[in-house]
């Protein structure tokens, strides 16, 4: 049997407690150990950005990440971003723009703009388009994102 | 009545859900005592199984079992075919042969599943994988379409003389007839390669038989969660009643997840009915691209008739496709790229011997476009051809073509996917295409901007094409609306989602009927258990044919509603009106009742139900369309090339789309917007390259690319409509149309923006590679000028 290790994590401002092999990934960690399954799973490769959460406020890409590595750090997952009573202007911009159509890869878009947004909070559309082209989308060919940006970046401003 | 809510640009009810991380799709199904499974799949394409030896992988701990094709008994059957040939086409030949749970004696494509493990976790289950002792002899593989028929061939299915799985023609008019009037002939071979969907979720299944209440439950990312049904009850015995298949929300579908059956999906059900506990499977991304369906490769020999002013007299194409180790799609696939090489034009005489074979790859099955743009592929490259050996404009020459707006509906005089002829039930094509030009600024870009470009010595084209799209097929969909006691309005119907907004478009059409908000409309679809009769999503049909039976069916509510309304209110069912929830006289709208409290008494506690009539204001509802719905469109787009890189970036893509009537426009565009992002994929960017061992050398999103925000453009969208007259609604389908054009769009335009060194681009997908190996054949031909 493989050694165990305590891993000791704050999620959405949450302290969770959980024992686990060394090679549990932080995407399966999230999803199914704290059932946590807003942070979606496409590729485990490290290409689509899925996966994208916020580690110490840094977008990184959970299925690249072993759930051991979080011992002691804090992570942001869409689930704490909004609820669907208080959506995030992010999360209403997307709405509004219609940038979400199956939204599996939403939430790794959402996760990795929160930390763009901030750094650039008036963002140009070739900023934006570069910004976020780590994260794939098959179905919207990611014009009515963008705009959802530049809405959310407009909200947020005022 | 008006029409308040259809064409209304509203954004979506679901979203709320999806954006906070609130919605269910497979991989988040948790049920308590749950296993995880884990296929063991063939690296070889095409191999004997001379011997499996599962004892080890039993051992493990962790693992509950282990189960190969021996084990599975008298269930394992290959699978039903799901489309057989057409019966309306003379002299067919045709060889169904159809994918296995698991591999029994022979492997015949690189990822067959070969036995499945059950365990405690995914991990465990991954790594008793490698505890299995696996005896293959490899055989040749068959990966070359034209090797494929070739005498000495590796035969695949050893039953068969050959690797031929169809051959038909279809004609009309004389083509040899048509071919000695011309004034020129332009023949050319075009080669079309596979692409992936490679929607951002995989494939996953949870099944679960509960023994005691002695009922299936199956989770999966299928987008025909009915006919799964059906089929999984047929096969293991039980009533389709016992058996409910859920697709929750799925990521993405654009045509792979429609199967009957995958393995995965017949595996896991025997698996749980064995094991008495609940199995889950999430196929990972390495494996969606051996174990998912794909699409795409054809060769195609092909000929163009013309008079010397550009006016087709006649066409030949005679084309391989190859549908992969398998073939329980049928000819779908082919037969929409027979038809949609006739594109919106006038072609009196064609002929086509479409031959289908298998090869060792994965099975085709339709994905996004399902064969059209294939189809599109051919005519237009032909057209551009003619063009440009006439002499004659790119836009001129197809408008010489059009069919004209007086001859619907236009019956082509072959049969098409759907098995019945290929008929155009409306459109008008000429507006399309001149908006389109007008839009990119065609004329002036040709005479002015691009000579001024060109003589900078930048490499500058712009491409136009148009294209029709054949939509809405039938057999049927159905609905069931119902008012509720507390006023809201539920529906079901049987095709699933997959991110197409079906919740809020098809809400707009029930809330138009009955006067209420969109919001207090509750959709539910991809559920038997709450709808079970239909087919599924697929073919740009979901708002032609699951759009037109919610309307149908709230139309009849809307009938009972009246009536009960007017018997309450003591008043003629032409004096009242429904809006906001209730139904008011219109002259004294104090006189109202709520929606709520009709459903109430409508459905008494005390009292009877008179005969002849139902409890509630509830009513189900079909629409079965005889024909599709022709959408039509045209795509235009600047673009420019650097000749050392070969990079190409899009300086603008505009697009004309005629779908009909639009139920909610902004979902429209978002259709659209993604159609065109996949197109660039398959155009530029996507291949799946397979060595001639059948080994696909690209699997993963590392070396398969799928365009990112960089490379997909704004695309500016006008619409025209042309109503269809089959449906009430008017409607046609649009899933598909913003992909059809583009691979054909990217040829020219590159072939434009490249004229000095006078390239012929004759295949798809294309690539900077390749670009490069025909600019470096014309500097070596010394026809660069």
């Amino acid at each position: 049997m493989n050694d165990l290790f305590t891993v000791t994590v704050t999620v959405n401002g949450t302290q969770y407690e959980r024992t686990v092999e060394p090679r549990l990934l932080l995407s399966d960690f999230l999803r199914h150990e704290l059932g946590l399954t807003g942070t979606h799973v496409g590729c485990e490769h490290g290409v689509c950005g899925a996966c994208t959460v916020l580690f110490d406020g840094a977008p990184v890409r959970s299925c690249l990440m072993f759930a051991v590595q979080a011992n002691g750090h804090e992570i942001l997952t869409v689930e704490g971003l909004g609820t669907m009573d208080d959506l995030h202007p992010l999360q209403e911009a997307f709405r509004e723009a219609h940038g979400v159509q199956c939204g599996f890869c939403t939430p790794g878009f959402l996760m990795s703009l929160v930390p763009f947004l901030e750094e650039n909070p008036d963002p140009t559309e070739e900023e934006i388009r570069e910004a976020i082209s780590g994260n794939l989308c098959r179905c919207t060919g990611y014009q009515h994102i963008v705009d959802a940006v530049q809405l959310a970046a407009e909200k947020m401003r005022t | 009545m008006a029409k308040k809510y259809v064409g209304q640009r509203m954004t979506r009810t679901e979203d709320p859900r999806l954006l906070t991380g609130q919605a269910l799709f497979v991989d988040d199904v948790d049920l308590p005592d749950m296993l995880h499974a884990a296929f063991l799949r063939s690296d070889h394409a095409h191999a004997r199984l001379k011997s499996i030896d599962v004892s080890a992988a039993r051992e493990r701990p962790g693992v509950v079992a282990v189960y190969t094709a021996e084990d599975m008994g008298d269930i394992w059957q290959p699978g039903p075919p799901l489309v057989s040939p057409p019966p309306t086409v003379e002299d067919i030949v045709f060889h169904s042969r159809t994918q296995v749970p698991l591999v029994k004696d022979k492997v015949r494509l690189a990822g067959e599943p070969l036995a499945v493990v059950i365990a405690e976790s995914r991990y465990i289950a991954e790594d008793a994988l490698d505890d299995i002792a696996v005896d293959l002899e490899p055989l040749g593989a068959v990966v070359d379409l034209e090797k494929a028929l070739e005498p000495d061939a590796p035969v695949i299915h050893d039953d068969l003389d050959s690797n031929l799985a169809a051959h038909l023609v279809q004609q009309k008019g004389d083509y040899a007839a048509a071919r000695e009037k011309a004034d020129l002939v332009i023949k050319r071979r075009i080669l079309i390669d596979r692409g992936t969907a490679a929607a951002m979720e995989n494939r996953g299944i949870v099944a679960h038989w509960d023994e005691k209440s002695q009922h299936l439950t199956l989770w999966d990312t299928t987008q025909a969660p009915i006919p799964v049904r059906n089929g999984l009850a047929g096969m293991f015995g039980l009533s389709p009643t016992q058996v409910r298949v859920i697709a929750p929300f799925v990521g993405g579908g654009f045509g792979p997840k429609i199967m009957m059956f995958y393995p995965e999906e017949v595996c896991l059900t025997w698996a749980t009915m064995k094991v008495g506990r609940p199995i889950k499977w999430i196929e990972d991304r390495r494996e969606n691209f051996y174990a998912t369906n794909q699409e795409r490769g054809q060769v195609h020999d092909a000929e163009l008739a013309l008079t010397r002013d550009g006016r087709i007299l006649g066409l030949r194409d005679d084309f391989i496709h190859d549908t992969g180790a398998y073939d329980p799609y049928g000819l779908t696939v082919p037969l929409n790229t027979q038809c949609h090489v006739l594109g919106p034009y006038e072609i009196p005489s064609f002929y086509s011997d479409l031959k289908m074979v298998f090869t060792n790859r994965p099975i085709v099955s339709p994905l996004r476009g399902a064969g059209r743009p294939q189809g599109v592929y051919v005519i237009e490259r032909l057209l551009d051809i003619a063009s440009k050996e006439l002499g004659i404009d790119r836009v001129e020459i197809r408008k010489r073509n059009f069919l004209p707006p007086d001859v619907f509906p236009y019956d082509n005089q072959i049969i098409d996917q759907a098995f019945v002829p290929l008929v155009y039930d409306s459109g008008n094509y000429l507006p399309i295409l001149e908006k389109a030009a007008a839009m990119i600024g065609y004329d002036k870009f040709v005479k002015e901007e691009q000579p001024r470009l060109r003589a900078e010595g930048r490499h500058v084209g712009i491409g136009i094409v148009c294209f029709i799209e054949t939509t809405g097929i039938g057999p049927y969909e159905g609905a069931r609306v119902t008012v509720e006691t507390s006023g809201k309005i539920s529906v079901a119907t049987g095709v699933g989602t997959q991110g197409q907004g079906h919740f809020t478009s098809f809400a707009q059409i029930v809330a138009d009927q009955l006067g209420v908000s969109p919001r207090d409309v509750r959709l539910v679809t991809g559920d038997t258990a709450e709808f079970h009769w239909g087919t599924g999503t697929f073919a740009s049909r979901g708002a032609v044919v699951a759009g037109n039976a919610v309307h149908a069916a709230a139309s009849s509510v809307r009938a009972k509603v009246l009536k009960l309304a007017s018997k309450v209110l003591e008043v003629p069912e032409e004096e009242l009106e429904l809006e906001d929830g209730q139904v008011r006289v219109a002259d004294a709208p104090q006189q109202s009742i709520s929606l709520g409290e009709l459903a109430v008494l409508a459905n008494p506690l005390r009292g009877a139900v008179e005969p002849g009539t139902e409890p509630g204001l509830e009513s189900t509802d079909y629409f079965g369309p005889k024909y599709g719905a022709t959408a039509s469109g045209a795509h235009a787009m600047i673009l420019e090339v650097d000749p050392e890189t070969m990079l190409v970036e899009i300086k603008r893509y505009v697009l004309v789309e005629d779908c009909g009537t639009m139920l909610n426009p902004l979902i429209v565009e978002g259709q659209l917007q993604g159609g065109v992002g996949m197109g660039i994929g398959s155009s530029y960017y996507e291949q799946l390259i397979y060595d001639e061992n059948g080994q696909l050398l690209n699997a993963s999103f590392a070396d398969y690319l799928v365009p990112t925000a960089s490379e997909v453009p704004r695309v500016e969208i006008a619409h025209l409509e042309t109503p269809s007259p089959l449906n009430p609604l008017g409607t046609k389908g649009v899933g598909e149309g913003g992909c059809l054009p583009v691979p054909c769009l990217f040829a020219q335009t590159l072939e434009d923006a490249l004229a000095d060194y006078n390239i012929e681009v004759l295949e798809t997908p294309m690539s900077p590679n390749k670009l490069f190996e025909l600019l470096e054949a014309a500097r070596g031909a010394g026809r660069e000028t």
